[in-house]
């Protein structure tokens, strides 16, 4: 095991430049999310339209691995149905808490395959989380469940 | 030969560093560990780990409550570690020695038990851990008393151009820490005490980095009572200390209540035992306190003149060596005027913790986050540090590590 396969190419290019940052307006639900033992934070949002995820936008702070997350999630959810979406959510849920013995389907996770390193290091799983966990959260509240705004 | 060649000789890094096995140990094959994390604990030197097991083997008993031969060597050996304690300190009283879980529970004791009513001021510094910020919050908050604080200059040391306004004569309690976890920056006790005194206010210090690292004299620093911890001494998790002023101590009510901390128990009702044993409910921690007595042996023997002098010397290798680090700022005192051995840092553009993986990648262990002081980190407007921290058993070879490291971190991150 070596850190090269949690630091992959697409992982430092999502960092260097990321997708769908900055926080736009309109949206339906803002959420903030704490990482609390690293630092790392996002606050995020999700605008809704039918069962469409129309947007979702954020600005956070943190490592390479948080920032990327978040980056590959934007581009992943973002024009899908809520449906294929959250299917998607569980699925890299899934990839996360695999201890790396998961070989995930690039048809569905796209760039986020490249985390399935990550998953082999358990202080990191939560950064690679975060973002998801953030937008669970927001549908959820967009779509009057109950949730909860921090972690 | 020189006076500072002999100082040099005594203290022997070589030796010392042979007392500890685990330094000897490789993180993966070829990879030796570089231990840079001592703020958050230490190694433990082979005397500890031999007296715990040889007390395990040889006088586990429960201490206090039973007049068989191993009950009176336990409890023998566990008072015997208070002294070891008191006298560490140089406490003017065993009594005023009281063994808890941690330096936490050693400051939640106390604000959990100092009398606090609408109108008192309770008063901390931003450089606070948690753990002597959030008991106050918690105190402040049940009783209806405000929280304010000591803020910090831009070099990492209290502001204390306000001190007159932030201590005033509503002022119950000042609570600060000796030497920062995060900043490495070592306070002016006198300078605090001296105003807490004008206004008459109980004065707690939180040792916890300063003790394992220079040593501590409770009477001379003047304070009402000291928090600190067995572990980050060399000595093993499970066992901190609580000194008090003996008239502290007695006036305040007992924090958990249980066996042990009683005089006389009827249904209707309870009286407390004396000291120590009024803060001590249930059955103690006794092989860690043992433990701890070794530890104390062990530093004792080193001694924290040695100790203190070999840890500035690579405070001051560190710091210089780490500025020359391209785009690496210093988040504390960058000299090492009233400064310890616990150095954070920013990384230009790097994450710490993609500094902290890499790092571990080389074998070279350091602590990444907030450091339980989230609000210094604020201050300093920083999510998380990296930060190094020395011990008595660190070399100059462990901090050139780490600066290789940090290069080839640098490197990673531009390619």
């Amino acid at each position: 095991m070596t850190v090269d396969s949690m630091y992959q190419e697409i992982i430092l290019d999502h960092y260097k430049n990321p997708h769908h940052r900055g926080l736009r307006e309109p949206f339906d639900a803002e959420v903030r999310h704490l990482n609390p033992t690293c630092g790392d934070e996002i606050t995020l949002r999700v605008q809704l339209d039918g069962d469409t995820v129309k947007d979702v936008s954020y600005d956070s702070e943190g490592c390479s691995i948080s920032q990327a997350s978040a980056s590959v999630m934007a581009d992943l959810v973002i024009g899908k149905d809520l449906a294929s979406a959250t299917s998607t959510y569980d699925e890299f849920l899934e990839l996360m808490q695999s201890k790396g013995q998961l070989e995930p389907d690039e048809d569905v996770l796209e760039d986020a395959i490249a985390f399935a390193g990550v998953s082999k290091y358990p202080a990191r799983v939560k950064c690679a989380l975060l973002a998801w966990m953030a937008w669970r959260d927001a549908v959820g509240q967009a779509r009057g469940e109950v949730g909860e705004s921090t972690t | 030969m020189t006076l500072d060649a002999a100082a040099k000789l005594a203290y022997d890094i070589s030796r010392v560093r042979k007392d500890f096995p685990i330094l000897d140990r490789e993180v993966r094959p070829g990879v030796p560990l570089v231990y840079l994390d001592n703020a958050a604990t230490s190694q433990k030197p082979q005397q500890v780990l031999d007296t715990m097991r040889d007390y395990y083997e040889q006088h586990n008993a429960n201490v206090h409550r039973g007049i068989h031969t191993l009950a009176e060597e336990a409890t023998a050996l566990y008072e015997g570690a208070r002294d070891k304690v008191a006298s560490f300190v140089n406490a003017a009283d065993r009594r005023e020695v009281i063994f808890t879980k941690n330096s936490t529970e050693a400051l939640n004791l106390l604000a959990r038990t100092i009398p606090l009513a609408a109108g008192d001021e309770v008063v901390v510094t931003e450089m606070e851990h948690h753990s002597n910020l959030v008991p106050w919050q918690l105190a402040t908050q049940r009783t209806g008393a405000t929280l304010k604080w000591i803020g910090l200059t831009d070099d990492g040391r209290l502001d204390l151009a306000d001190l007159d306004r932030t201590i005033t004569s509503k002022t119950k309690v000042v609570a600060f820490v000796h030497q920062s976890n995060l900043l490495g920056t070592v306070n002016p006790v006198d300078v605090v005490v001296a105003k807490a005194r004008e206004v008459g206010a109980i004065t707690v210090l939180d040792a916890s980095q300063s003790v394992p690292h220079m040593g501590i004299d409770v009477q001379a620093l003047g304070v009402d009572a000291v928090a600190f911890t067995g572990h980050k001494m060399c000595g093993p998790t499970g066992i901190g200390l609580l000194w008090g002023r003996a008239e502290l101590l007695d006036s305040l009510p007992p924090f958990l209540g249980g066996g042990e901390m009683i005089d006389e128990v009827t249904m209707a009702g309870s009286t407390w035992a004396v000291l120590p044993h009024k803060f001590e409910a249930g059955t103690p921690m006794i092989a860690e306190a043992v433990g701890l007595g070794a530890a104390i042996d062990y530093l004792s023997d080193l001694g924290m003149d040695a100790i203190r002098d070999h840890e500035h010397e690579l405070t001051a290798y560190a710091l210089e060596r780490l500025q020359r680090v391209e785009g690496l700022r210093i988040i504390g005192p960058a000299t090492t005027e009233d400064r310890g051995g616990a150095i954070s840092f920013a990384l230009d553009g790097i994450h710490p913790h993609d500094v902290g993986q890499l790092l571990d990648e080389l074998g070279v262990a350091v602590r990444v986050g907030h450091h339980c002081a989230r609000p210094a980190c604020l201050r300093y407007g920083v999510p998380a540090t990296t930060r190094a921290s020395v011990h008595l058993y660190t070399t100059t070879g462990e901090i050139d590590a780490l600066v290789e490291g940090l290069d080839h971190v640098r490197r990673y991150f531009s390619r």
